[in-house]
């Protein structure tokens, strides 16, 4: 479903990304952990090109993702394009970056009325299923500023299913809530994961990660240092920055 | 931990106590009053405001028509203003350097003299180019046309001040567009909306917080500053208000009466400007 195959992103002079190599399969739930500044939001940013690579490939749902290639020439990918590709990622933020200036209702319904182009009444039907899933149906009228953070989070959720994608990236989806409305965000995260939907999840959430994850990788300094089972590297990491970030954080 | 003493209940009234004097503001109010009261007298017995000359002519033809100028420059000046002020705007935010020193050149003409100056020049583009034609750059005219033929006090009036204007409008909408959290356009973004979509409903609708309420006041002085035109020369409210005067020399009054107008006016336009904000606040915690 997702393939990376030596990705490298620079700032500047900064190498943030130094050669990330990783694959996700169909329906596979990938927990990525890391310390803040190893680029684990930079790797998610540029699967759906929200941010431009500068080495490497990277394939979505077997497409090369911002590109199109034609023998060994690589052409960028004009702006209606890499939006067609980007339809079928769903991202959800860790700061929620939901739309103030709409209601809940119009916040998941605006992306399937003007992207997809759905007529009015089927992207409403659409849209208050989505809400009743994460259980904001009696919020559907209120402006985003009225609801806790824990009801925006799935809001972001609910607004990234609308186009019906075939991945979610989830970047640290829960790091900005109080403590005690975590666990509704990530019991919605783990409906969807058993409903098959295939997951990169940028993760504080050791629990979650081993519960729900399919595979874990750890993530420091631009690349992946190690990755496999959750509650194997969990358990017994076997390399010495994996060991010492588990020691800080559990 | 101690808990509260209970209170007993007779105790839990309203709480009567002197308050705290302003002799300031009685000094104040006093010193208003007189001010006011010689203002009042003063309106009243001047005879040189001449207030049945101003009624006389407060509806007259001439000035009906000056206002009817006067409210239809605004509104051309405004919509052509805040219209070539988006373009502005998103020329100095593009990624193309061209466009952008483009954009930078023209705010920096525009603001950098005066109205009066401008207005001055659209009025006598006549002599700047006698003839307006199409054909090929550098080459031969393919027709020609005298510029006076189509080129109307009301269009040199209607001009200036929009091409004026835009060089405000485009910073108000400028600092507007940059206000709106990166995150928006990233989450538009990552639902596929295309750079024009992101900016007509994400965008645009967020900054309008910002840009409504200085655009408000850009208006209001628009309003006002219709009344520079008269150098072009074209006959709007103060215009109109001049050449009655200019015959019956009652000059005080047709120039209150003339503010009498742009108070109406404008009052007008702040009620506008109260709804306007009220609706682009939508959303906003409070
Ligand atoms: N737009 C940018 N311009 C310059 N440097 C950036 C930019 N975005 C990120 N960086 C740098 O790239 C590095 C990786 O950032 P990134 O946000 O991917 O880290 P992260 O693993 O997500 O960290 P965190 O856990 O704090 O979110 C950091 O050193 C950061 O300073
Ligand atoms: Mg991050």
């Amino acid at each position: 479903m997702v393939r990376a195959e030596g990705v490298r992103k620079c700032y500047g002079h900064d190498e943030v990304l130094q050669g990330v190599n990783l694959a996700v399969s169909h329906g596979e739930v990938m927990c990525v952990i890391g310390p803040s500044g190893s680029g684990k939001s930079t790797f998610l940013r540029c699967v759906n090109h929200l941010e431009k690579i500068d080495a490497g490939r990277i394939w979505v749902d077997g497409r090369l993702v911002g590109y199109r290639q034609r023998g060994d020439k690589l052409y960028e990918l004009c702006d209606r394009d890499v939006a067609e590709q980007r339809r079928d990622i769903g991202m959800v933020f860790q700061r929620f970056n939901l739309f103030p200036h709409m209601t809940v209702l119009d916040n998941v319904m605006e992306a399937p009325m003007r992207v997809k182009r759905d007529p009015r009444e089927l992207a409403q039907a659409c849209s208050l299923e989505l809400l009743d899933r994460v259980g904001l149906t009696r919020h559907q009228q209120n402006y985003p500023s009225q609801l806790s953070g824990g009801q925006q989070q799935r809001l972001a959720i609910a607004r990234a299913l609308a186009m019906r994608p075939k991945l979610m990236l989830f970047d640290e989806p829960t790091s900005s809530l109080d403590p005690e409305l975590v666990g509704e965000v990530l019991d919605v995260m783990r409906d969807l994961a058993h409903d098959g939907m295939t997951m990169i999840v940028v993760t504080h959430e050791m629990a979650f990660a081993r519960e729900v994850g399919d595979s874990l990788v750890f993530m420091d300094g631009g690349a992946i240092i190690e990755k496999g089972a959750p509650r194997e590297v969990l358990a017994n990491p076997r390399h010495e920055r994996c060991k010492a970030f588990l020691s800080k954080v559990l | 931990m101690t808990r509260p003493e209970p209170v007993p209940p007779e105790a839990i009234k309203t709480i009567k106590a002197i308050p705290v004097r302003h002799p300031g503001r009685w000094a104040a109010v006093i010193g208003v009053g007189i001010l006011a009261a010689m203002l009042i007298s003063n309106l009243i017995t001047n005879t040189a405001y001449n207030w049945p000359e101003q009624l006389k002519y407060l509806f007259s033809a001439p000035i009906l028509a000056g206002v009817k100028n006067t409210i239809w420059l605004t509104i051309a000046a405004m919509a052509g203003g805040v219209t070539l002020g988006i373009l502005l705007a998103l020329m100095r935010l593009s990624a193309n350097p061209l466009l952008r020193s483009v954009a930078w050149l023209y705010i920096w003409l525009f603001r950098g003299t005066p109205l009066y100056t401008q207005l001055l020049i659209w009025g006598n583009v006549g002599a700047l180019f006698p003839t307006v034609g199409l054909g090929i750059p550098f080459g031969p005219e393919i027709i020609s046309v005298p510029t006076n033929a189509f080129y109307s006090a009301a269009a040199a009036a209607a001009l200036g001040l929009i091409v004026n204007e835009a060089a405000y409008m485009a910073e108000i909408v400028r600092a507007g567009i940059q206000s709106v959290d990166p995150g928006q356009l990233d989450a538009a973004g990552a639902l596929g909306m295309s750079r024009g979509q992101t900016l007509r409903r994400i965008v645009l609708p967020q900054a309008m917080r910002l840009i409504v309420p200085p655009t408000g006041n850009e208006a209001i002085a628009m309003l006002k500053n219709t009344s520079i035109v008269a150098v072009v020369p074209y006959a709007e409210l103060t215009f109109a208000a001049q050449s009655i005067y200019a015959t019956t020399y009652q000059i005080i009054p047709m120039l209150v009466m003339a503010c009498v107008w742009y108070l109406f006016l404008s009052s007008i336009m702040m009620v506008g400007q109260y709804y306007l904000e009220r609706h682009y606040a939508k959303g906003q915690a409070r």
